[in-house]
């Protein structure tokens, strides 16, 4: 097994394990992004409390900041602690986000914008977080900052000048620590503007997660501050090495590797982790689906595909063969081939007579008359006294296994290329209940698919499964890859509920599809 | 709602990301040099000498009369050597070059040394015009390192030269 798919493997064994507990829209592991950008939040606003007492002269930025520390401990106090502690947390789920990301394969492709404006957006974290701890200007702040001088002098940039401002107490003055307190608001604002861009062409971006997380992260800081409450070190003193030191390893660990290695290899290690990350995307990985194609004559402009798109890889234009409406148009590079689109598509329904099924935006790949074709072949096929079809999703539990002579399998791209419609054709044409089978909540492959899915089934999205068709002859189920026999059971439960059921109990009336030669 | 044993999980998780959080935050304890090792430290940032020629008076009727400089100086500076020796020892010895195209930039340096607190003979040494022999610049004094102390050695031709920076014993 490569690094990739063990580590992939241990990120998706936790996140079911996580699930049991939290649930997948409150499992802080699936919403890693947002949680970052929430401690963000915290950190924005416990860091215009700590600049409000801020005092920026030698003495008094050590002043100020312990007597908030010690005078105002319920709430300067806190503030600091909160401040420290998310900052931690910061780093520690921007690292979890990335490695997650990278397992999951999730750096090529349409994603590769988001990929390579993330990268730089660590620099800036490590900025921002190395300069706060200056600002204090305690023993650690002393450690960090010859130490952060001693590695930017061994770069040709700065040939050894920057060091020489911390050789001597008397070297530092005041307008030192106005500069650090620009910068430390400065590049936050930057990491802002860097985070924009980041999920910029993402659509429904998650910008928080779930009042619960955010509720049950805040309070694990809050008690943090109260019981190991953050506190500043001695005061600088340059004419004693500074030693012996709380260090906080989230953000300052470059500097005990420095000394347990030399500048040169740490520069290596940053420079070169830097490339590969950007370099990543470029790198050999698994060819790209073929992505969404619009069939003029079938697209109606309703713009539902351009909606529910998770990648808002779809735009409307003005269509080019009937006058007052518009088309979908596909952009390549964004386009993350999910089949999304087919499945909200108005015109993907199996219920039209043309003989060869073509709808306004489809998949080459699994175009939505091969899926009628694999539904009606395989129900032709069924002799069970109470069959099912299973719709799958590739990116989930695999539903082919249970392919028999009562079962139709049919896996899908993502099962939210499933247009309701399916639903209702399989049940008019013999089936006796429908499995649709996709991502955990807050794993879905393609962000929205399953989300969309349970939407549309449940009648709170167009295109809606119609009234007439019985939610109780669908079932819905959120399983992983590999919780293959997880499915199997939920699917015989759901088999054995059907065989209990009156046989003339919620069915609806058959169908059977007038066919036409000529399209 | 949730069930009991979920709640009791999310407690028991959040508690372990609050304890990972709190403890990598501040610990383990990090010592950058033992309890009994003092610090020097030599930096310097020096401008080197350059050999300028006094121009004959033939030299200096050719030129126009707004250029008539006695001296002849070229741009580019001469390295700078430094030796350090402690307790007559060799400790370290650097050449600094200066920087830029033209080699008119000053030359730096920066190197720490960690040694055992205690009582040593300290000398440094400097010549920043390399063609004359030996050094223009010489500091030597016996130093007393507590532990952790920092002493640096450092130029400042407004202190007469190489000089030690030390805090008050």
């Amino acid at each position: 097994m490569s690094l990739l798919a063990a580590t992939r493997s241990v990120f998706e064994r936790t996140e079911i394990a996580f699930d049991g507990a939290f649930g997948g829209a409150d499992n802080p592991l699936r919403h890693l992004g947002a949680l970052g950008l929430f401690f963000l939040w915290i950190l924005v606003v416990s860091g215009l409390y700590l600049y409000t007492v801020l005092d920026t002269s030698i003495d008094g930025v050590y002043n100020s900041i312990d007597w908030l520390t010690r005078e105002q401990w319920y709430l300067g106090g806190v503030m600091r602690s909160l401040h420290r502690y998310a900052s931690d947390a910061f780093v520690l789920v921007m690292f979890l986000h990335l490695l997650r990301e990278w397992a999951y394969g999730r750096y090529h492709g349409f994603r590769l914008y988001s990929w390579v404006t993330g990268v730089p957006l660590i620099w800036l974290v490590f900025i921002s977080g190395i300069g706060g701890y200056w600002i204090v200007w305690d023993r650690l702040a002393q450690f960090s900052a010859v130490a952060t001088t001693e590695l930017l002098d061994w770069l040709p940039l700065f040939n050894g000048a920057t060091a020489r401002n911390f050789l001597a107490p008397d070297l530092i003055n005041d307008r030192f620590f106005t500069v650090l307190v620009f910068i430390h608001i400065g590049v936050p604002l930057m990491l802002l503007l860097g985070l924009w861009a980041h999920v910029n062409r993402i659509s429904r971006v998650d910008y928080l997660p779930s009042r619960r997380v955010m509720l049950a992260t805040l309070a694990a800081f809050l008690l943090l501050a109260a019981v190991k409450p953050a506190v500043s070190e001695a005061p600088a003193d340059l004419a004693v090495v500074a030693t012996g030191l709380r260090l906080d390893w989230f953000i300052l660990f470059l500097h005990p590797l420095t000394d347990l290695t030399s500048p040169a290899a740490v520069w290596a290690l940053i420079f070169g982790v830097t490339i590969l990350l950007f370099a990543l995307p470029f790198l050999p990985h698994p060819a790209r689906q073929d992505i969404a194609v619009v069939d003029a004559p079938n697209c109606n402009g309703c713009s539902r595909c351009h909606v529910d798109c998770p990648y808002e890889a779809i735009t409307m234009a003005p269509h080019p063969d009937k006058r007052g409406h518009q088309i979908a148009i596909v952009d390549a590079d964004l386009c993350a081939g999910c089949g999304i689109c087919a499945g909200s598509c108005p015109s993907s329904t199996p219920f039209r007579s043309q003989q060869t099924l073509v709808t306004g935006i489809d998949m080459p790949q699994q175009p939505v008359d091969v899926m009628r074709q694999q539904l009606e072949t395989g129900l032709a096929k069924l002799t069970g006294r109470h069959r099912l079809v299973v719709f799958g999703c590739d990116q989930a539990a695999d539903v082919r296994p249970l392919a028999g002579t009562d079962t139709v399998a049919i896996s899908l791209i993502c099962a939210g290329m499933l247009p309701p419609s399916f639903i209702e054709y399989a049940l008019r044409s013999g089936a006796d209940g429908v499995v649709v089978a996709g991502c955990r909540d807050g794993g879905c492959e393609f962000r929205l698919g399953m989300e969309w899915t349970r939407e549309r089934l449940t009648r709170r999205r167009e295109p809606n499964l119609r009234q007439l068709v019985p939610l109780d002859r669908i079932e819905i189920v959120p399983v992983a890859r590999g919780e293959d026999s997880k499915l199997a059971t939920v699917v015989a439960e759901f088999r054995r509920r059907l065989e209990t059921t009156p046989e003339t109990h919620s069915k609806i009336p058959a169908f059977t599809r007038r066919t036409q030669h000529h399209g | 709602m949730a069930k009991p044993a979920a709640i009791i999980g999310q407690i028991v998780l959040y508690g372990a990301f609050a304890a990972f959080i709190g403890y990598f935050s501040t610990n383990p304890i990090y010592k950058q040099i033992p309890d009994d090792v003092a610090l020097v430290k030599l930096s310097m940032s020096h401008l080197g000498g350059r050999e300028c020629r006094k121009r004959t008076a033939e030299e200096l009727a050719k030129l126009p009369p707004n250029m008539r400089a006695p001296l002849d100086c070229p741009r580019g500076r001469s390295d700078t050597k430094i030796v350090l020796e402690l307790d007559d020892k060799p400790l370290y010895e650097v050449i600094m070059h200066p920087t830029g195209l033209s080699r008119d930039g000053v030359g730096t340096v920066f190197k720490r040394f960690e040694l055992k607190a205690g009582t040593y003979k300290l000398a440094a040494r400097m010549n920043d015009n390399l063609v004359n022999p030996g050094y223009n610049f010489v500091k030597e004094e016996q130093i007393t390192l507590k532990p952790a102390q920092v002493l640096v050695i450092d130029f400042n031709p407004d202190q007469g030269g190489l000089f030690f920076r030390q805090a008050k014993n």
